[in-house]
């Protein structure tokens, strides 16, 4: 047994023992809570051994994994990138279950549940950003990198400049992205488990931390494609169970939502898109920034060619579009066999636990108990899989971005670099631990908005700039690539959601009208980096302008790039 | 900024120089970028048409997507919005199925003469 497994089975034990004390103490909770004022709520959501035992396994197998994952090779490429020697259609299913997080599930389903159409609406601008990454980076991307996003932008830059802002942009994605995630795991162990809060935040930072340090991309990648199995393979049975109980005719399903929901406006936009413009930006955002999500860009350094990463691509919006047609199913599934079932409402006809339950009552519906426990299971290992990507994502970001270059100017060792990572990833995973305690009660609806505002204002305009446009300089980048990250959160702060909802300044005193600021600090970050590459008239300047063609070669042949690490 | 900073690509060797302006200069490689680029914009701006002008729709024109069709209460707006889902990835479909085809063979052509 390598050094690296004792400590492994060491973690893992510990882990073991610390679930147990959780299911424990589980117990005395739930019986505290049901002498609140709340009894309703806490009878339907009384602890669910079903959904702790079905999660329970899941942890347990991705832990064996990660064993496994700890055992092979310890490069720096096996760590970031599983060597390059993930296959296509695998890479495909993984960047599905890096991509497909429980706020899609849950939440455009009870959006589908609530307003019908408009949850399609949104479902689509999720989706769309992937024939982008197709046409316009996938191939340059893996040519180009190695471990990063950074590692391409900085291909024929200056290295300490770029990779500063890319490691900023990275982590402020993350960090935002991360909160979402940690807030969602707390309300949903209490929701669907009956677990407290804390429990959810803490078991979910350490799985993160054991994932990452010990198993690094190979695990995180296998967690990510178990989990977009399972989740795929319930959601189709959910879709097919609601599509057979009305004889496979939409048109019925349809027909018998809108007499349950006396209209017919749930067919048709309705009150989503109010205003063009901050419909059109929020497309923006979610188009683009899906281009610049650091932990999704990462996935395209696990294959070993270009090839490869464009079928990933393409698997990958196959399955992450099936899915979104799925959510639109559930949803009015959701309006015809639960909407109409006192077991699943409160004295007033809403549904137990909020909007967000249609899809876990629905499993309830259609598969009984033993299925309300494997989806409750799937909508939490989801959470898992999507923390593990954006923690190694950051964790990079750190050793690889900020240590190995911008510190250590790349005289650094691979195993220090690798140790640097790991330590970065236990401080992301106690991070976020403290975050999503301190974010609870706060209104966190903005913030998965906000990461794909930051990835499109920041990261894109300097990754597609660098890799197209000749004329690109350091210094256009660097300025450009701030003011994007500077402008989208700045917006976003002063906008309506956040500057009168969660700042709680009076209602209509917010400096900006929209909530969405990517069409604004998107267009803004193009036009600085161009404006200030185009009067950068240093010597640096002339021969980064130089080194583009050389760059051009290898991003279009993959001439020179690194290819599958031998295993 | 006058700072010297380390590119990949500073102090290349003469061979490396060498290389790349071989394959730049090999017609093969000017037929795959300009091929390649052409293709991927077009699909782009392919894909940008189809998404924003259905936000465009539902900005502006809701009630296209109200309209119903047939005698039953399925409006034109559901297969519409599947529509732009399966024409995301149709259009990825698309673009693998050419560069399988095309820009691979184009690609190993190009290497190869750059071996030589």
């Amino acid at each position: 047994m390598s050094r690296y497994a004792k400590t492994f089975a060491g973690a893992a034990a510990l882990l073991l023992a610390g679930a147990t004390v959780v299911a424990g103490a589980a117990l005395v909770a739930g019986a505290a809570h049901a002498a609140g004022p709340d009894v309703g709520q806490v009878q339907q959501q009384a602890t669910n051994w079903t959904a702790i035992g079905m999660f329970l396994a899941f942890v347990l197998l991705t832990l064996g994994i990660t064993k496994w994952a700890a055992g092979q090779s310890r490069s720096a490429a096996q760590f970031y990138t599983a060597g390059g020697g993930i296959t296509g259609f695998q890479n495909g299913l993984a960047i599905a279950g890096d991509y497909m997080s429980a706020a899609s599930f849950l939440g455009i389903s009870g959006l589908v549940y609530t307003s019908g159409y408009d949850g399609l609406i949104y479902s689509i601008g999720f989706l769309v950003g992937w024939p982008i990454i197709m046409f316009l980076l996938a191939e340059p991307l893996r040519n180009l990198g190695k471990f990063t996003f950074a590692d391409v932008a900085s291909f024929r830059l200056g290295q300490t400049q770029i990779r500063t802002l890319s490691a900023c942009g990275s982590l402020v994605v993350v960090a935002f992205y991360l909160i979402a995630q940690m807030v969602g795991a707390g309300k949903l162990i209490q929701l669907l488990f009956g677990l407290p809060y804390a429990y959810a935040v803490v078991a979910v930072g350490l799985l993160m931390i054991v994932y990452v340090t010990f198993g690094g991309m190979v695990a995180t990648t296998w967690v990510q494609i178990i989990k977009a199995v399972l989740l795929l393979a319930g959601a189709s049975f959910m879709a097919y169970m609601v599509l057979a109980t009305y004889g496979f005719s939409p048109e019925a399903i349809f027909a018998k939502a809108i007499e349950i929901k006396k209209t017919d406006a749930i067919m048709a936009p309705g009150g989503m898109v109010k205003d063009p413009i901050e419909a059109v930006s929020l497309g923006i955002g979610l188009m683009f920034g899906t281009a610049g999500l650091p932990h999704i860009l990462m996935r395209f350094f696990t294959v070993s060619d270009a090839k490869a990463a464009r079928k990933s691509v393409f698997y990958a919006t196959g399955f992450i579009g099936y899915f979104y047609i799925l959510t639109f199913i559930i949803g009015f599934g959701a309006i015809v066999l639960v909407a109409t079932n006192p077991q699943f409402l409160d004295a007033k006809g809403a549904l137990l636990g909020g909007s967000n339950m249609a899809a876990i009552h629905l499993a309830n519906a259609v598969g009984g108990n033993l299925f309300l426990g494997f989806i409750s299971a799937v909508a939490f290992a989801t959470i898992l899989a999507v923390v593990s990507g954006l923690a190694l994502a950051g964790a990079s970001a750190i050793s690889h971005d900020l240590y190995a270059s911008v510190i250590a100017k790349g005289r650094v060792s691979e195993d220090k670099e690798i140790r640097v990572s790991k330590i970065a990833t236990v401080f992301l995973g106690i991070l976020a631990i403290v975050l999503g305690i301190a974010f609870e009660n706060m209104n966190i609806a903005f913030m998965v908005g906000l990461a794909f505002a930051v990835a499109a204002s920041c990261n894109f305009p300097v990754l597609l700039m660098s890799m197209f446009w000749k004329g690109t300089t350091t210094m256009g980048a660097l300025v450009g690539g701030f003011v994007g990250l500077i402008a989208s959160v700045g917006m976003v702060v002063a906008g309506p959601a956040v500057w009168e909802g969660v700042l709680l300044n009076p209602k209509g005193s917010a400096l900006i009208p929209y909530n969405n600021p990517a069409l604004f600090s998107m267009t803004l970050a193009f036009l600085v980096i161009w404006l200030v590459s185009l009067i950068d008239r240093t010597r640096a300047a002339a021969a980064e302008r130089a080194s583009f063609e050389a760059q051009y070669v290898r991003s279009q042949t993959g001439i020179g790039a690194s290819g599958a690490s031998a295993h | 900024m006058s700072v010297r900073h380390r590119t990949s690509v500073d102090g290349r060797s003469d061979v490396q120089n060498d290389l790349v302006e071989r394959v730049r200069s090999n017609p093969k490689f000017q037929e795959l970028v300009t091929k390649r680029t052409r293709f991927g914009w077009t699909l782009t701006f392919v894909m940008l048409a189809i998404y924003y002008g259905f936000i465009m729709v539902v900005a502006y024109k809701k009630e296209w997507l109200a309209i119903k069709l047939g005698s039953g209460v399925m409006t034109l707006g559901i297969p519409v919005g599947v529509a732009v889902i399966l024409s995301a990835f149709i259009l990825t479909g698309i673009y693998v199925a050419r560069a399988n085809r095309d820009y691979d063979a184009l690609i190993a052509a190009i290497k190869e003469d750059a071996s030589k």
